[in-house]
């Protein structure tokens, strides 16, 4: 974990309530697709936890839903204007499990780390296969990008106004696979986990106090004890997970 | 760390700090996660997680929820127990940390507090035990004992008897009286008061019209408090004559020495961990700069000071 003062160097919408924001900074102790940076808002109390989506060691790409005041706020930022951040939290995913063809699957704001997670996977040599969920065509982003690493990209609405009508489980149902890694809703996890056929990699949102496992905040139960999603997540391993 | 110009050691029950800062129970866990950070050695101590006999869970989540100048949690007491906090919370903290530590010590009956206390009575590492009566996120628990005089003299004096180690008793905010509590407490045999826990409070998600804490209440921290703590710093360390360490939105080194002025003899720090990992190193660090500022020479000199 590091804390730094970054630089905002892009910020723009990309779909219906989704922007990009490209953050310059000491991005040197991020390791793992999956891990989160926690950002210090004016005005706000406590830290905003956003999910990596790209990185290299000066800084990274972030991608978040206006959901609250504190994304309504970044959503008003410009380039040129500094962030108190604090980076590389959070587990990640390991992509030393992924066999050769393996799928990851995104909805909705769980999209972005499964782009780092895809590349990665992709820059190791493995054939990447990507089911990306959305729930109507104006809230799909990112689908060329994904198509640059991946050999297979499947995009599903829940209204059918793009790709396949339906849900990322839908998709997934005639795919072969080695392993997956998912993020997203989650009801989207528990009906990957309950119809999938291969181990795989969840991660899990949580309200968080600090986001770097002092508080307890964010606890959870899991076949393996009591994890902080913050600090021991918010990847858990298929076989630990209690719904 | 002892500046050569200001002097910031204060005595605590009879162990002497070299400053009064010391990261407040619930938001430092067992101090080995911030000394990835930093040398934790610069703090005066640290009160870590609050134990119980048994593990314990702690409520359904949500338990954090983001509050104007602030932030409510319903944690709940999540912790691996006496026996695994002993086994292997305290030698990685050890590791890291080698002045007397202070231990928060949580319970449900006066015997489960009896028992966790003359536990950590004998670890070497433990300076003080903080007896918390005032855990706002236990049905039933802590805090039935955190407001009534009587319960709190009762566990107080029980404690007691099993510990020959300072004796700090934890108090809510949320009772009618904090000073007959505080008294209470001294003529039970505390060495001394902290105070204050946090207070209740709730927020309500508007889109979902449900509580946003899955346990509906919780307490409430951060800087917005800290004028009502101080109020009651100063009420208590009035009307006792042993120590009492101010807690509650503590955020500066001049919130610090605000708390001292009001009668505090330390100052723990809460929810400020959390937002900013290094508060509690960096508030300690500009100690010295504020003393000057305020032509304190002695920060012993000042507890009170306000009176």
């Amino acid at each position: 974990m590091k804390q730094g003062i970054w630089t905002i160097r892009d910020n723009r919408q990309i779909a219906r309530d989704v922007f990009l924001m490209r953050l310059e900074g000491d991005a040197t102790d991020i390791t793992r697709p999956g891990q989160f940076i926690n950002i210090k808002l004016d005005g706000m109390f406590l830290r905003r936890p956003i999910s990596v989506c790209d990185w290299n060691s000066d800084g990274v790409t972030v991608i978040y839903k206006v959901v609250g005041k504190g994304t309504e706020q970044m959503s008003r930022m410009s380039a040129g204007e500094d962030l108190d951040v604090l980076s590389g939290l959070g587990n990640g995913f390991d992509i030393s499990a992924a066999g050769d063809a393996p799928v990851v699957i995104g909805g909705g704001v769980g999209v972005p780390p499964m782009y780092g997670v895809a590349k990665k996977l992709a820059e190791s040599g493995r054939c990447v296969s990507a089911v990306l969920g959305f729930n109507t065509a104006a809230d799909v982003f990112f689908v060329d990008e994904f198509k640059k690493i991946c050999h297979d990209v499947r995009i599903t609405t829940a209204d059918g106004s793009l790709g396949q009508r339906g849900f990322v489980t839908d998709a997934l149902a005639d795919m072969q696979y080695s392993y997956l890694y998912t993020c997203g809703p989650e009801p989207m996890l528990k009906a990957v986990w309950d119809r999938s056929t291969s181990g795989g990699q969840y991660s899990f949102e949580e309200r968080m106090g600090c986001g770097f496992g002092a508080c307890m905040g964010c606890s959870c139960k899991t076949k393996y004890g009591n994890k902080r999603i913050c600090k021991d997540g918010p990847v858990l391993v298929r076989e630990e997970i209690i719904w | 760390m002892v500046n050569s110009r200001f002097d910031t050691r204060v005595d605590l029950c009879g162990i002497e700090l070299d400053n009064p800062v010391i990261p407040a129970s619930g938001t430092f866990g067992y101090g080995y996660e911030f000394a990835e950070l930093y040398d934790i050695n610069v703090l005066g101590t640290f009160s870590f997680k609050g134990t119980t006999l048994e593990p314990r869970f702690g409520n359904p989540t949500p338990r954090i929820a983001e509050c104007t100048s602030g932030m409510l949690n319903s944690v709940g007491l999540q912790n691996p127990g006496v026996k695994k906090v002993i086994s292997e919370e305290l030698p990685k903290m050890r590791a890291c940390f080698n002045k007397p530590v202070m231990a928060n010590v949580g319970g449900f009956s006066v015997e489960e507090y009896c028992k966790v206390a003359s536990m950590l009575d004998k670890e070497d590492c433990v300076g003080w035990l903080e007896v918390n009566i005032s855990c706002p996120n236990v049905h039933g628990g802590g805090m039935s004992f955190g407001t009534s005089p009587e319960a709190a003299a009762e566990v107080t004096s029980a404690v007691r008897a099993v510990t020959k180690k300072p004796l700090i008793v934890k108090l809510s905010p949320n009772v009618t009286d904090i000073v007959a509590m505080a008294k209470a407490c001294e003529d039970a045999g505390a060495d001394g008061i902290s105070l204050i826990n946090t207070l209740l409070g709730m927020r309500i998600d508007l889109r979902r019209r449900r509580p946003v804490l899955a346990n509906t209440a919780g307490g409430f921290s951060g800087p917005a408090i800290f004028p009502v703590a101080l109020r009651m710093v100063y009420a208590v360390s009035k009307a006792v004559n042993i120590p009492v360490v101010g807690m509650g939105g503590v955020a500066s080194a001049e919130d610090v020495i605000e708390m001292m002025l009001a009668g505090a003899t330390a100052v723990e720090i809460g929810a400020q961990n959390l937002v900013d990992p290094y508060a509690s190193r960096d508030i300690i660090a500009d100690l010295p700069r504020a003393m000057e500022k305020h032509s304190i020479t002695n920060l012993k000199d000042i507890i009170g000071g306000a009176h």
